[in-house]
């Protein structure tokens, strides 16, 4: 990480420090001088925007969890004094509530770019299986807050998902007395899923670190899919990509906060205003939308303890896709096949969300006689399939386009690239 | 093969977006007017509320209190909503002594004194609406088994959220109010006829598919007709008719006008902060939008030299 700083401690202070604690030339090294790829375009902002989340969300939870009281009989009224009497209460939970749904947006849109640009392959192996930790772990801090407001959809929605432990061999049973501590979901659940909703923003942060620490070491990849080879092809972190990441995350913060301030529970379920009852099952039960792909699944197989580890497997699956790929080219730029894929991949995964919402013996769209439950099951045999066969076989066989001999070249013509490489040297020489 | 490509690409790109779009219809709960076809349309009503500007206007709240305490709160508790709401700002805005004095008329069990005894006192501002049960089993045997649900949040607990909310500032929360209303102004003294009809021509179709096929009516038993409830049979009797309550501002007391009223007064109820929120939320976007063309215009600026 400091590798790449050209920080010189220049006060007594500042020389002081380096010599026991070099963290200024860290920092300096990982935010200002690291040399990143010129032509990084505006998919590349996702990443920043993500940790912008990640920073709103743990500020608004830190807050929210002053007020609000990890109980059965006190949770769902604690929330709406939140949102009644606490200064600024609605405002907090909105942002929360409203930001988790963007944090999982930023985080989609980061990982499909990294599954267009191939962005996984040697040598960013690690922070791929880094990135998949942080999402997987999102995913659980997710589910844990939506249950905390104990309201219809976070019980009934816990009891759905901690259900599917049961599936597990030997020890499925014992898994699932101890997520709910005790014999259903009830009071000690809900004091548990609030610890570890506080934990885990922690443990992402942490993984986050390592996540950067793993770019700074090969650093980003770029739309070409090339490494950098000179000075030339990069340009210094700070001020290009600072400034491009700070408009971007402006940018981001208008979507947010146009559903906080006027589209509060859009992306809510209305059930969830109503307080949880053990007694009443809603007709529907629906997790939140960032799950929902991941539901279709779960939905389409037929068999429970198949459907379970075929969800799990879903997402456990994206942790090995370095080494599923095996084409030599990153960029889906130069692999006019796979960029069909990847869109087929990435329609498939909306039209999984879609119908992880919708009855499954329902007819699709009102075709009739096509029932959602078999589009799902289409659409989970592409999912897998993308992964295990369109994936290792089209690295063999498909025939990319030629690739660029630098990104200079790429990005100013053969010409202009020697013209600039010409007048760099002649500055260097003069300065 | 190379154009088939590009073709393949944008049209997978287009039908991804259609799909993103098509998915924003997330709507489970309620599919207004239920399954069957030809019944009265639900309506959307023209809330002053909507939109990114819509405020509430104080006196549609008042008659809508005045709505819910004589008519709804016989059956139905608001137990997350205090007296001081009332006067509160974004609200009724009833006066701090009009508050004080709708409090008043209600008591409420306080306690222990000095001596150990719970004693009866009259309501305050900090007191809840309240209640009209002692508790859910009380109501229950009060109306027949079924629970009048508690009233605070039903404006957001109820509808669905549709795409067009998502525009305009709409809050995906006009689907409750509108649910409300629909409901309030949906009650049939008789099964109507396209219900029957439905059935009529169901047992046709299935006589016709199979000899065996037993024959399915739609039986009311001691429920009530409602267009808008899901499945049709509300235990509810109609609550609201032309002239429940008598408006002291001189609007005229029809069964629309009531039920609009009230349903405005649930939605306030169920998202009291809802006028600050739309307020700050413009000067906010505003403000970010200005940052965001300034924050442009640095990153052109530094950029400028640089062919990427």
């Amino acid at each position: 990480m400091s590798g790449h700083s050209t920080y010189v401690p220049k006060s007594n202070a500042g020389k002081w420090l380096e010599e026991r604690l070099p963290i200024i030339s860290l920092m300096h090294g990982a935010a200002v001088s690291m040399p990143n790829p010129r032509n990084l375009n505006y998919w590349w902002v996702f990443g920043g925007i993500a940790m912008f989340m990640l920073i709103v969300q743990i500020v608004t939870g830190i807050v929210l969890a002053m007020h609000y009281t990890p109980h059965a009989d006190m949770a769902f009224s604690s929330v709406e004094h939140i949102m009644r009497d606490v200064n600024w209460g609605w405002l907090l939970r909105y942002t929360h509530a409203n930001g988790a749904s963007m944090f999982f947006v930023a985080v989609y849109i980061h990982i499909l770019r990294g599954m267009y640009y191939g962005s996984y392959k040697a040598p960013r192996e690690v922070l791929w299986l880094l990135g998949m930790l942080i999402y997987l772990l999102m995913m659980a801090t997710g589910f844990m807050g939506y249950v905390l407001p104990w309201g219809q959809m976070s019980f009934w929605g816990a009891t759905v998902i901690t259900n599917f432990f049961e599936v597990v061999p030997f020890i499925g049973d014992d898994i699932r007395t101890l997520l709910w501590g005790g014999f259903a979901v009830d009071n000690p659940t809900l004091n548990r899923f609030f610890s570890l909703h506080y934990l885990l923003p922690f443990v992402i942060l942490g993984v986050v670190i390592l996540h950067i620490w793993a770019l700074h070491v090969p650093g980003s990849n770029n739309p070409l899919g090339i490494e950098p080879k000179t000075k030339q092809d990069t340009m210094r972190f700070h001020p290009y990509f600072t400034m491009k990441d700070l408009y971007a995350i402006v940018l981001f913060a208008i979507v947010l906060f146009y559903f906080v301030f006027f589209n509060p529970n859009f992306m809510g379920h209305p059930d969830n205003y109503i307080r949880a009852n053990s007694l009443v099952t809603p007709p529907h039960i629906v997790p939140e939308w960032y799950y929902l792909p991941f539901y279709a699944i779960v939905r389409a197989i037929p068999d429970k303890a198949l459907g379970v580890a075929g969800m799990f497997g879903a997402i456990l699956i994206m942790f090995v896709v370095p080494w599923l790929d095996t084409s030599k080219v990153r960029s889906a730029k130069f692999r006019p096949a796979y960029r069909i894929f990847f869109w087929v991949f990435l329609f498939n995964g909306l039209l999984l969300g879609y119908l992880g919402q919708v009855s499954t013996t329902d007819d699709f769209l009102g075709i009739h006689g096509v029932t959602n439950l078999l589009i799902s099951r289409i659409g989970t045999i592409y999912y897998f399939g993308f992964f295990v066969v369109i994936l290792p076989v089209l690295g063999l066989i498909e025939k990319t386009k030629p690739l660029p001999n630098s990104i200079s070249e790429a990005v100013l013509g053969v010409e202009g690239a020697k013209a600039e490489a010409e007048e760099m040297a002649a500055n260097e020489s003069k300065a | 093969m190379h154009n088939l490509t590009k073709n393949i690409t944008s049209l997978a790109k287009k039908s991804a977006l259609v799909l993103a779009l098509a998915s924003s219809f997330a709507t489970p709960a309620f599919a207004a007017g239920g399954a069957i076809s030809g019944g009265p349309e639900f309506k959307h009503v023209d809330w002053s509320w909507a939109g990114v500007f819509g405020t509430f206007d104080r006196a549609q709240l008042q008659r809508g209190y005045q709505v819910y305490k004589e008519v709804c709160a016989s059956c139905h508790a608001m137990e997350l909503v205090k007296f001081r709401n009332l006067s509160e700002a974004g609200g009724p805005e009833f006066s701090k002594a009009q508050v004080k004095v709708l409090a008043a008329e209600y008591e409420i069990e306080d306690g222990p004194d000095a001596e150990g005894e719970m004693f009866m006192r009259s309501r305050k501002p900090k007191d809840a609406l309240p209640s009209p049960f002692a508790n859910d089993n009380a109501a229950k045997a009060s109306n027949g088994g079924a629970l009048p649900p508690d009233l605070s949040l039903i404006a957001k607990s109820r509808g669905h959220f549709s795409f067009k909310d998502m525009f305009m500032g709409r809050d995906g929360l006009s689907g409750g109010p509108n649910y409300i209303y629909n409901l309030l102004v949906g009650y049939e003294d008789e099964v109507p006829e396209y219900i029957t009809k439905y059935y009529d021509h169901k047992n046709e179709e299935g006589l016709k598919a199979d000899p065996d096929y037993t024959e399915s009516h739609f039986e009311l038993g001691d429920s009530n007709f409602n267009n808008f409830f899901p499945g049709y049979k509300l235990a509810m009797a109609m609550p609201l008719d032309d002239d429940s309550v008598e408006y002291s501002d001189g609007t005229k007391a029809t069964l629309a006008q009531q039920a609009e009223d009230v349903s405005t007064f649930l939605m306030w109820a169920a998202e009291p902060k809802m006028e600050i929120r739309k307020s700050i939320g413009i000067r906010v976007l505003l403000f970010l939008i200005i940052l965001a063309g300034l924050m442009y215009a640095v990153k052109r600026r530094i950029w400028e030299n640089v062919r990427h």
